[in-house]
């Protein structure tokens, strides 16, 4: 009885270490006027790409705005995350956030989780094309839903792979660029995938970001898409935690 | 309370931290004192859990450093050097997410920020930008953040650098109120800062404890070692030098000034006597006439600059 009673203690204190650290990363995103200025870009510039041939098309989908979104994140998402490490280690802070009761993992998945919930409001709004669209025609809804759930894999997996790129350096672009080296890298995948010899296509098909995204964007959700991404952020934020101890 | 046992840490090839062994009780002020790059904020460093040693251990009460750091850091309250705080944040909102980071409850927080904004002097930046405040003020938002939760212990950086010369009291003030009550390991340069505060000094060189003793132990020992300076009208150096050299006590003695008739001199003393009365009457029996004559404040800063040059 007592064992599970401090077990579960253990179990909270590490759900309010994720959380405090989490409240912290969110809140320091919208104190400053760049978080406002990424998402209008955001949507300022895929909201054109995407209405400028919407009309020409004659079809009531959101797929040509889920094919650009991939690209979109590999350098949206890196911007975001580039902060989250680098400018801690920059001005000291670091040292503060290390020398409170907090751990590790608290620390990288409550940072994660500030970048992934800014990434998902700045997506948000994306939700009002369609439904202007669900007026204008009949929206397929299967495809739409699973894209944003794809987008949201697909962000965990680019966040994680930013906090990694983050804590490697004290410079926030050098941060920015290995993230989007990494996440580039990921997407060009499956866009050089023809090139590829025929035996090796499905293995390499398998690494890329693009194709996974895909297979879920179509509405169906198969564990292997979702193993896949899940995969990307253990790797990614264990490879951060591996910093972090070599830091100390 | 505080043990360190053989607490090595090297930075590549570097050995900062060289086999450091104490033992801090309950309700000493430790001062760690020593020259830059002594080792000072790595042992600080390494105590706080935001770094590993390469070999060596700290216990705090029961817990160890390596399998219980959440616990410790729980314990401790720490200011690291020049308080590098979340430099977006309003001070307000800094104290409060130190509190909610430290499992304070909401009202009890608001209470404690009151009493610290009252005790460390920043009430009246509670709601600036901390990126706007001076560097004193900084300061002191770091030392509420330190002390925010109560701890135990709390552990100074440098506590201040940085402040003016009336800050400097009141912060020395309040580390010995605290210290009443709590235990206070600090680290600083400043020899009159340890000399005022502390009641146990620590001096540190090249990673190594070069002394580890109370402070009036420490002073006492300074006080064997001290220098008198004079200053003689119609005197010659090699003839008086040969006269006081007699004198029991006397270590050594030194030109420094020979213009206009007037010689001044320095004389190296070790011994616990007083022995300015034997001068006296040495320089009496002579011509010369005595112009000036000083015992120069014996201060821990002898004691340091021996015991860190000698190595």
């Amino acid at each position: 009885m007592a064992d599970t009673k401090q077990f579960d203690l253990k179990q909270i204190f590490k759900i309010r270490g994720i959380l405090q650290v989490f409240k912290k990363d969110f809140k320091t995103y919208f104190v400053s006027p760049i978080a406002y200025i990424v998402i209008s870009i955001f949507l300022i510039i895929i909201g054109y790409l995407f209405f400028s041939t919407f009309f020409l098309k004659n079809q009531a989908s959101m797929r040509d705005f889920f094919t650009m979104l991939p690209l979109f994140f590999c350098f949206l998402i890196p911007a975001i995350t580039m902060q989250l490490f680098s400018e801690e280690i920059n001005i000291g802070s670091y040292e503060i956030l290390l020398t409170m009761p907090v751990s590790f993992i608290d620390i990288i998945i409550g940072k994660f989780l500030a970048s992934l919930a800014f990434t998902v409001i700045t997506i948000l709004p994306s939700i009002v094309y369609a439904v202007t669209i669900g007026f204008l025609g009949k929206l397929d809804m299967g495809p739409t839903i699973g894209g944003y759930i794809g987008a949201i894999f697909m962000a965990s997996a680019f966040c994680s792979i930013g906090l990694f790129a983050s804590s490697l350096t004290r410079s926030q672009i050098v941060a920015f660029i290995i993230g989007v080296a990494i996440c580039f890298l990921l997407w060009l995948i499956n866009q050089i995938v023809y090139f590829i010899p025929q035996p090796f296509t499905n293995v390499v098909q398998y690494l890329g970001v693009d194709y996974h995204f895909k297979n879920i964007s179509r509405g169906i959700i198969d564990t292997r898409d979702i193993i896949y991404f899940l995969t990307i952020n253990f790797i990614a934020m264990y490879a951060t935690k591996l910093v972090m101890e070599e830091k100390k | 309370m505080i043990s360190i046992q053989d607490l090595t840490k090297y930075y590549g090839s570097n050995c900062a931290v060289d086999h450091i062994n104490m033992e801090i009780s309950k309700g000493e002020i430790v001062g760690l004192l020593g020259p830059n790059g002594a080792g000072k904020t790595t042992t600080l460093r390494i105590l706080t859990c935001y770094m590993k040693p390469t070999s060596g251990d700290i216990t705090v009460k029961d817990y160890n450093i390596h399998e219980n750091p959440i616990e410790i850091k729980n314990m401790i309250g720490y200011l690291p050097e020049s308080a590098p705080l979340y430099h977006q944040m309003m001070t307000y909102d800094y104290l409060q997410l130190v509190g909610d980071i430290r499992n304070i409850p909401p009202d009890e927080r608001e209470k404690r920020i009151e009493e610290l904004a009252d005790l460390c002097g920043i009430r009246e930046i509670m709601h600036k930008n901390i990126n706007e405040l001076s560097k004193g003020y900084k300061q002191r938002v770091g030392l509420a953040h330190a002390m925010m939760s109560d701890p135990e212990i709390l552990v100074l950086d440098e506590p201040t650098s940085g402040l003016d010369p009336n800050q400097i009291i009141e912060v020395r003030e309040i580390i010995k109120e605290i210290g009443k009550t709590k235990t206070i390991l600090f680290s600083t340069h400043i020899l009159s800062e340890a000399e005022a505060t502390c009641n146990r000094i620590v001096i540190i060189n090249q990673g190594k404890i070069v002394a580890d003793k109370p402070t009036e132990i420490l002073l006492q020992t300074a006080n064997v070692d001290y220098s008198l300076s004079m200053t003689l009208m119609n005197a010659d150096f090699p003839s008086i030098s040969s006269k006081i050299r007699g004198i029991e006590g006397v270590s050594d003695i030194k030109e420094v000034k020979n213009e206009n008739n007037s010689l001044s001199l320095q004389i190296f003393c070790n011994t616990h006597k007083d022995i300015r009365e034997d001068i006296y009457k040495t320089i009496k029996s002579t011509d010369s006439i005595l112009l000036e004559f000083t015992r120069e404040s014996a201060s821990l800063e002898n004691v340091f600059r021996k015991l860190t040059k000698e190595n």
